[in-house]
């Protein structure tokens, strides 16, 4: 059954189907219209309100971010902190305990320069009286007196016998003020040593002092929730990030290496051919467990030396049990590396009788294999990365904490765009929403336009009726105005 | 307490470790390929080639996969005309050793005989190939034929029945064309056609022919 009258006329008889369907069309005007604007309203309202509680889980997610932002910074900040006061704690342990004994050598010091200083200060006796004595003998006139003359020569030759003597002991005397003074200089070397030392650790302690004093003003602003504090934090934040990430990528190369060093070897050990999970090889999984095993090694290992903190019940182990810790991941750690020289030499054995057999087989066209670059690392090349790489390996595990924590406030601050980016749009899905339902309203409207002229046509002539019928404003009012 | 627990944790990481070797995969990822040799007298001229095909395969081939070469004459469903056959051990150094062995095997099957058999027995050959490569349990089975295709059974010979080659590809090798093929092509494509149906008929998953030896990096292709 077709819905055309005329069937050979499809135009003619969707008219006439339309004309037909007019009149109940604007029979049921109103509640199409009342469907249409509720359908309209609900979807809109339900979009609307969606987007309302997203913004309003962004801002929670944001003010969550923040906190532990924050408390991140206020963490790293008191670290650092800590770690300069255990360096000036240290600082002052080394040096100030060292005071008193610094004191006491100082006084030494500073006593006997004063004692040398006064023994050099000292000078011979003063001539004896006799000299005086002799000085007025002397003031006799030779008035050709044989005696007086033999008198002068026997003073005079006496005299000369006592003034060298006087001249060599005042040498002598100089000599010694002299040999003190020289044993000044090593004293006064040892002191200026000393106020030396002492300057620097003084200026040591200054300079940690500021670096504390900033420390605390930031952690201060940390406190206080200061935005300027927040933009930083979010951007080293994002430093971090890239940078850690970097770290990794490189360090995931290392592991790739060192991955393909190991996999051929281990099919001689767990055997090739088998497979655990899809066309995962056992001796890739063996590989790849390998490798994984040295990273955790390498992880317990910085762990128990505190250059992380992923564990905090690692952190807080006594120190007895740390450092057996430490030494059991250090040990695990060389023996697998020990395994990686061996694996390195056994690859090295199993390419060489490969490419004998393929030698032997002719003119084989042998597929690409995938770690054909590996071949072309001496074996002595080998066995050094494999027993390298596993240490190197060890140390991914800083860049990783980094990483980790700086994805928290990345990926934190990217689900609030995301939040905020997806209410946005479920705001602007709801105007259009409501739009589209008034657009509706007024398309059926003008699809009944003939009906709905007809109803403007006979409403405007009953208004103009009753208005005809109604006394004019004016008049209503004057009366209204009169009767007030 | 702290003891207690580090033993714990000894006992339980081996038997994670033993949980997962026994999720292993079940599905069998190795190889085994099935090489006939057709040694008919219109065929024997060309065996000299198939040196080529088998050191591709023992170049190629991984531990635990499987590989066995066999004469197509007469009457060929018989594990008499197996010339050699090996599943290759785990360890790849060992496997070397094995290839090595294998090699020598089937080395008087190149040297062969100047005349070849009188009657051309393919079906038998691929039965065989069939029942081989399912005793091996292996994922991908591969049945090579090194043949013109040309069938002749005697009349004693009955070949007429089903072939089962479930999973199995079946590629032909260096197909040459006979004299009448030269006169008239529509025998060889005919023949070739035949084969093909009758291969997808029983079951294969895939049928390929591969007459330029330099391409025979196709031959273990999915």
């Amino acid at each position: 059954m077709s819905w055309m009258i005329w069937p050979e006329n499809p135009a003619l008889s969707a008219l006439t189907l339309f004309l037909i369907a007019i009149p109940f069309l604007y029979a049921a005007r109103a509640p199409i219209h009342g469907v249409v604007e509720s359908l309209a309203a609900a979807l809109s309202n339900a979009l609307r309100l969606g987007a309302r509680s997203l913004l309003a889980m962004a801002r929670e997610l944001r003010s969550r971010n923040r906190l532990v932002l924050l408390a991140q910074g206020r963490e790293e900040t008191a670290q650092t902190v800590e770690r300069e006061f255990q360096r000036v704690t240290a600082l002052v342990e080394r040096d100030l305990n060292g005071y008193p004994a610094l004191q006491r050598q100082l006084l030494e010091n500073i006593t006997r320069l004063e004692e040398d200083y006064k023994k050099a200060g000292e000078v011979p006796p003063p001539p004896p009286e006799w000299v005086k004595a002799v000085e007025s003998m002397g003031k006799i006139k030779n008035g050709g007196d044989g005696l007086v003359e033999k008198l002068l020569k026997d003073i005079s030759s006496s005299i000369g016998t006592v003034y060298d003597k006087v001249l060599a002991e005042y040498r002598r005397s100089c000599d010694e003020r002299h040999g003190i003074l020289k044993r000044f200089i090593p004293f006064g070397r040892s002191l200026n040593e000393t106020l030396t030392r002492v300057d620097r650790n003084i200026t040591g302690l200054q300079a940690s002092a500021a670096r504390i004093d900033a420390q605390m003003d930031n952690y201060e602003q940390i406190r206080a929730g200061a935005d300027r504090v927040e933009h930083l934090l979010y951007s080293s934040a994002v430093t971090q990030f890239f940078t850690s990430g970097l770290v990794l990528a490189i360090a995931f190369g290392g592991a790739f290496v060192n991955f393909w060093l190991i996999a051929r070897p281990m099919s001689a050990m767990v055997g090739g051919g088998q497979y655990i999970v899809g066309d995962l090889e056992a001796s890739h999984i063996a590989a790849l467990v390998i490798i994984l095993l040295e990273a955790t090694m390498g992880l317990f290992l910085m762990e128990s030396l505190r250059i992380t903190h992923l564990f905090p019940r690692v952190q807080n182990m006594n120190d007895r049990m740390r450092r057996r810790l430490l030494w059991a991941a250090f040990t695990f750690l060389l023996v697998l590396a020990g395994v990686e020289v061996a694996l390195a030499v056994m690859r090295d054995y199993i390419v060489a009788a490969d490419i004998a057999l393929k030698q032997g087989l002719g003119n084989v066209p042998v597929a690409a294999g995938k770690t054909d670059w590996v071949m072309k690392i001496p074996v002595a090349g080998q066995m050094l990365l494999g027993f390298i790489l596993p240490f190197a390996l060890a140390f991914v595990v800083i860049p990783l904490e980094y990483f980790l924590h700086a994805a928290r406030n990345v990926c934190g601050a990217l689900l609030v765009v995301l939040i905020r980016a997806v209410a946005v749009v479920l705001r602007i899905l709801s105007n259009a929403v409501r739009h589209l339902g008034m657009a509706l309203v007024m398309l059926f409207d003008a699809v009944i336009f003939l009906p709905l002229i007809a109803e403007r046509a006979i409403r405007s002539r009953r208004s103009g009726e009753r208005k005809d019928a109604l006394p004019p404003r004016g008049a209503v009012s004057g009366k209204a105005g009169s009767t007030s | 307490m702290k003891r207690r627990e580090f033993l714990r944790w000894a006992v339980l990481a081996p038997a994670a470790g033993a949980g997962l070797a026994a999720c292993a995969d079940q599905q069998s990822h190795a190889r085994a390929v099935y090489l006939l040799v057709d040694t008919s007298g219109t065929y024997v001229q060309e065996v000299g080639k198939v040196q080529q095909v088998i050191n591709y395969l023992l170049g190629t081939l991984n531990p635990g996969d499987s590989l066995a070469v066999a004469r197509v004459k007469s009457r060929s469903f018989t594990e008499k005309d197996i010339v050699a056959k090996a599943t290759f051990v785990k360890d790849p150094i060992q496997a070397n050793a094995q290839k090595r062995a294998f090699k020598e095997q089937v080395a008087p099957l190149m040297q062969g005989g100047k005349t070849g058999s009188a009657y051309t027995d393919i079906t038998g050959g691929i039965l065989q190939a069939a029942e081989f490569l399912n005793e091996t349990g292996a994922g991908r089975k591969t049945i090579l034929i090194f043949s013109d295709m040309q069938e002749e059974l005697d009349k004693k010979t009955v070949r007429d029945v089903p072939l089962h080659l479930n999973g199995i590809r079946v590629v032909a090798l260096n197909v040459t064309k006979l004299n009448t093929d030269n006169a008239d092509p529509r025998r060889y494509l005919s023949r070739l056609e035949w084969w093909e149906k009758r291969v997808r008929d029983a079951g294969a998953a895939d049928w390929r022919m591969i007459n330029n030896l330099e391409h025979l990096d196709r031959v273990l292709q999915a």
